[in-house]
Order: C-alpha cells, then sequence, then structure tokens
C-alpha cells in the first residue's frame, strides 16, 4: 500500500466534503462553499508560499497532487483550486524581490485568502491573454483600472483579483501588467450569467470591474514575461492534474461497473472489459505525460533561457491539448461501459458530470488557438529529434 | 545590417508606431511586438539574410530589440554583419 504525502493527508476531509456536496454544486451552479472552507480549515490555500512568509514552500508538484485528489471528487473544487494556486504561483515566482507581494504572501498564508483572475475581456479581446484593452491609469500613488470582464471565476467569493491590462493608456495591447487588487478596492457589476454545460461550481460569471489600488500592488515584471515563466505552465500542468483526477474517476466507476457484471456472470468476460483497459491505457499516457511535463518544467527553471523559449512554450502547449483531449476520450470509454448507468444521473456509475466538466478541458484556452500559436512557432522551431531530450 | 532589420520589422512586425521612432536598444515588444508578428520577422530575417536560428535563440529574448537581433545575426554568420 502506497502511502500519501503528507499534504495529500491533510486533504482527506476537503475530498470527502467535494464529493459529498458536489452533485448539488452542480445542479445549483453553486460555488463550492463546504469544500473550499474545507480546504481553508487544513491550511491548504497557502502552502506554496516560501516558510519565512508563513507558508510551507510546497512544490507545484505538491499542489498538483492535490488537484488530481480533488479532481477525483469535485471538478469545479479542483478547479477553483487551481485557479487560485495558478495565481499563487505567480505572486511567488516574481514578487519575491517586492515589498508589497512580500507582504501580500505573508497574508495569503496566514488568512487562507483565496486568489481570483482577470484576464478574459471584451471588445474582441476574449480569450487572448497576451493582449488588453484596458489600461491601468497611474494618479500619484495610486492606479486606477476598468474592464469589461467577461469571464471572472468566483469573482464574488475571492478575496483578491489578479488583473490583466496595459501598462498605460498609451500602451500598445502586448504590453501589459498584472495587478494584485484586493477586495475593497474594486466593484464588481454583473453582465454575464453562469449557466453552463460543466464546471458549474466555478461561478465565472462577467462583470465589469472598477478598481483603485496603490501603484505598488503592480507587479514589477512584464505580464508577457509573468506569462512565459509561470502561468501558462502551472495554469496546463495543473489543469492537467486535475483533469487526470476526473478521468481517474471515471475509469474507476467503469471498472467498478465491470467487476459487479463479471461477478454476477461468473465464466464470461462482461462486453465493456476490453473498453476498461484501453481507458487505462490512455489513464496511463495522460499521467505520463503530467509527470513529463511536470519534470520539463522543474528543468525548464533552472534557466530563465529555456523558460522563455519557444521549445518550452511547444511542449507545454501539447502538454494541454494531449492531456484535454485524453480526457474526453476516456470518459466516452467509460460511458460506453457504464451504458444506462452511466448515462443516469445520481447512480455509483454515473457520468454525466464528469463528461460535462470533461467538455470545458478543450475550450479552456481553446485548442484551436493553442494549435494556431504552435503551428506559428513551428515555422522556425525544429522539433528535438532524440527520445531521452 | 541594421538598416535591413529595420526594413523586415517594419514589414513584418505590424507596430503600432513607425519604425523610424525606436532607437536600437529599444524594447519591440513593449512596443507592440506581438508573438505572431515575433515568428514572421524571425522567418524574414531567416531569408534575407540566408541563416537559420539555432534552437537556443529561438526565445524572447533573442528578439527584443534591433540591437538584440542585430547581434545574433552577427554570431551566426558574422560575414553579413557587415553588410
Amino acid at each position: 500500500m502506497t502511502r500519501n504525502s503528507p499534504l495529500l493527508e491533510r486533504a482527506v476531509d476537503a475530498c470527502a466534503v467535494a464529493a459529498k456536496f458536489c452533485d448539488d454544486v452542480d445542479r445549483q451552479s453553486r460555488f463550492p462553499t463546504e469544500s473550499m472552507q474545507a480546504l481553508k480549515d487544513a491550511r491548504l490555500m497557502g502552502v506554496m508560499i516560501p516558510r519565512e512568509l508563513g507558508g510551507e514552500s510546497a512544490s507545484l508538484r505538491d499542489i498538483a497532487d492535490l488537484c488530481a485528489q480533488l479532481g477525483q471528487n469535485c471538478a469545479s473544487t479542483a478547479m477553483v483550486y487551481a485557479m487560485h494556486q495558478i495565481k499563487v504561483s505567480s505572486v511567488v515566482s516574481h514578487g519575491a524581490d517586492h515589498a508589497w507581494h512580500r507582504a501580500f504572501m505573508a497574508c495569503i498564508a496566514s488568512q487562507q485568502l483565496l486568489l481570483g483572475s482577470s484576464t478574459t475581456e471584451g471588445g474582441g479581446i476574449g480569450g487572448d491573454l497576451g493582449n488588453s484593452i484596458c489600461a491601468v491609469e497611474r494618479d500619484g500613488d495610486e492606479f486606477t483600472l476598468r474592464k469589461d470582464a467577461t469571464v471572472i471565476s468566483y469573482a464574488t467569493q475571492c478575496d483578491a483579483i489578479l488583473v490583466t491590462a496595459r501598462r498605460a493608456p498609451d500602451a500598445p495591447g502586448s504590453d501589459q501588467v498584472m495587478a494584485t487588487v484586493l477586495k475593497g478596492q474594486y466593484t464588481l457589476e454583473k453582465t454575464a450569467e453562469w449557466d453552463t454545460l460543466g464546471m458549474r461550481g466555478t461561478c465565472s460569471e462577467g462583470f465589469i470591474l472598477d478598481a483603485r489600488a496603490p501603484v505598488d500592488q503592480i507587479m514589477p515584471l512584464p505580464f508577457a514575461e509573468i506569462a512565459a515563466r509561470s502561468m501558462l505552465a502551472t495554469a496546463h500542468l495543473l489543469w492537467g492534474a486535475l483533469w487526470y483526477g476526473i478521468a481517474a474517476n471515471a475509469v474507476s466507476r467503469a471498472q467498478a461497473y465491470i467487476r459487479a457484471d463479471a461477478r454476477k456472470k461468473p465464466g464470461q468476460v462482461p462486453i465493456g472489459a476490453v473498453r476498461v483497459a484501453e481507458a487505462s491505457n490512455m489513464l496511463q499516457l495522460m499521467r505520463s505525460s503530467l509527470n513529463a511535463g511536470m519534470e520539463r518544467f522543474e528543468k525548464a527553471q533552472l534557466a530563465n533561457d529555456d523558460l522563455n523559449s519557444m521549445s518550452f512554450a511547444i511542449d507545454m502547449c501539447n502538454l494541454k491539448i494531449g492531456t484535454s483531449r485524453l480526457l474526453t476520450d476516456i470518459v466516452n470509454q467509460s460511458m460506453m461501459v457504464c451504458g444506462i448507468n452511466g448515462y443516469k444521473n445520481g447512480g455509483p456509475y454515473s457520468l454525466g458530470r464528469h463528461m460535462r466538466d470533461a467538455m470545458s478541458a478543450p475550450l479552456m484556452i481553446n485548442n484551436d488557438r493553442i494549435f494556431g500559436n504552435t503551428s506559428n512557432m513551428l515555422l522556425v522551431h525544429r522539433l528535438d529529434q532524440r527520445l531521452a531530450g | 545590417m541594421k538598416v535591413i532589420i529595420r526594413k523586415l520589422i517594419e514589414q513584418h512586425g505590424r507596430l503600432p508606431v513607425a519604425i523610424a521612432t525606436l532607437s536600437d536598444d529599444q524594447d519591440l515588444y513593449a512596443t507592440g511586438l506581438t508573438s505572431f508578428a515575433a515568428v514572421q520577422l524571425m522567418l524574414g530575417l531567416e531569408e534575407a539574410f540566408d541563416v537559420e536560428f539555432p534552437e537556443r535563440m529561438l526565445n524572447r529574448k533573442s528578439f527584443a530589440s534591433i540591437d538584440a537581433i542585430a547581434s545574433c545575426i552577427a554570431e551566426i554568420a558574422p560575414q553579413k554583419a557587415v553588410a
């Protein structure tokens, strides 16, 4: 019997709470309050913050493990936790030499704050993270910012939002910064509901965000660097980890179904058995590519040039596309195995929620957009032909 | 060489400002160079100088300014750098 890591042990309660409320969260399209509180009670919000600032210096691998575990129980909880940790990783990676962000990290750890994100924008920007219309307007020691944010996940539940915007009103769309605005420093005027197929508990509604905050809260590094060095990689790795959790749970349901069927009919191999074998094969591919992706990121972190390289960007893009495709295929296979029992809601073999949650994976930063970016890079980048890399 | 680089940036860079207003050390990304346009620029440079950028140069830093581009070209094709 393999033992869980100490962090996973601490997440056992939160996972149980997530499993208990997942159907209600999904049905009502509501924030997973209970499981997020359980994660705070287990002091798991600030674990990636350095020890000297009150955190536990947990690695991204530790966080990915937690996301995978949560994903097996409630994909919405896992996604909220992953999105929070993606923001934390940016603050940890790029705020270490910056007084305001150091103090902010200490607050995240001591008060178990939940961080939200506002990158998506209206006016034709959509999910094109590398472009903004809205701009930071400096006014003495403070700045103002007004953003037509077509999506901000759990905006009304979080304690701070990390917003992208142009550096100044006269800066081009790609010259962006990331600013942290704390609850009380912004107002939100709701512009769009969140009534979706899946990931319903993330409450990713649309808002007009109006903020005023000290200029100290703008990250010193350009957003393009933040995206390349921490955000895109951690997003793809943590999303992939929670998607793995959804897939693993779907396969375990399919396997349980086949086992029950086999027990009833001794001497016969149940019809769907071969599909379980196929699903387990895809699950292994998913797991291997996530572990390899994590290794790739750890290696790249040792050298900034590598983090900014095309080869790293392409590896991370391919990881996202690969894991999201495997997820939908795995859930499909599992549904075929469980048949009507997978199709029906509420039973032990039910897979409707898994399938609806999984459908978000190829669309969150649309795979076609990512393919567009990688195909552009492949005009100049030559792929590594070696096996060992 | 920088004259050619400037001409290529003008052709492929899709910058919102006139190329003449840029200094050699100015950050092209801050000026509005997108990652898509950066690749188009790389292709234009490879064609114009008859070079292939090695893998280690395919990162943001190598194309961050006219100076940075010039030093990349000078490194891989020293004979063309004087052109």
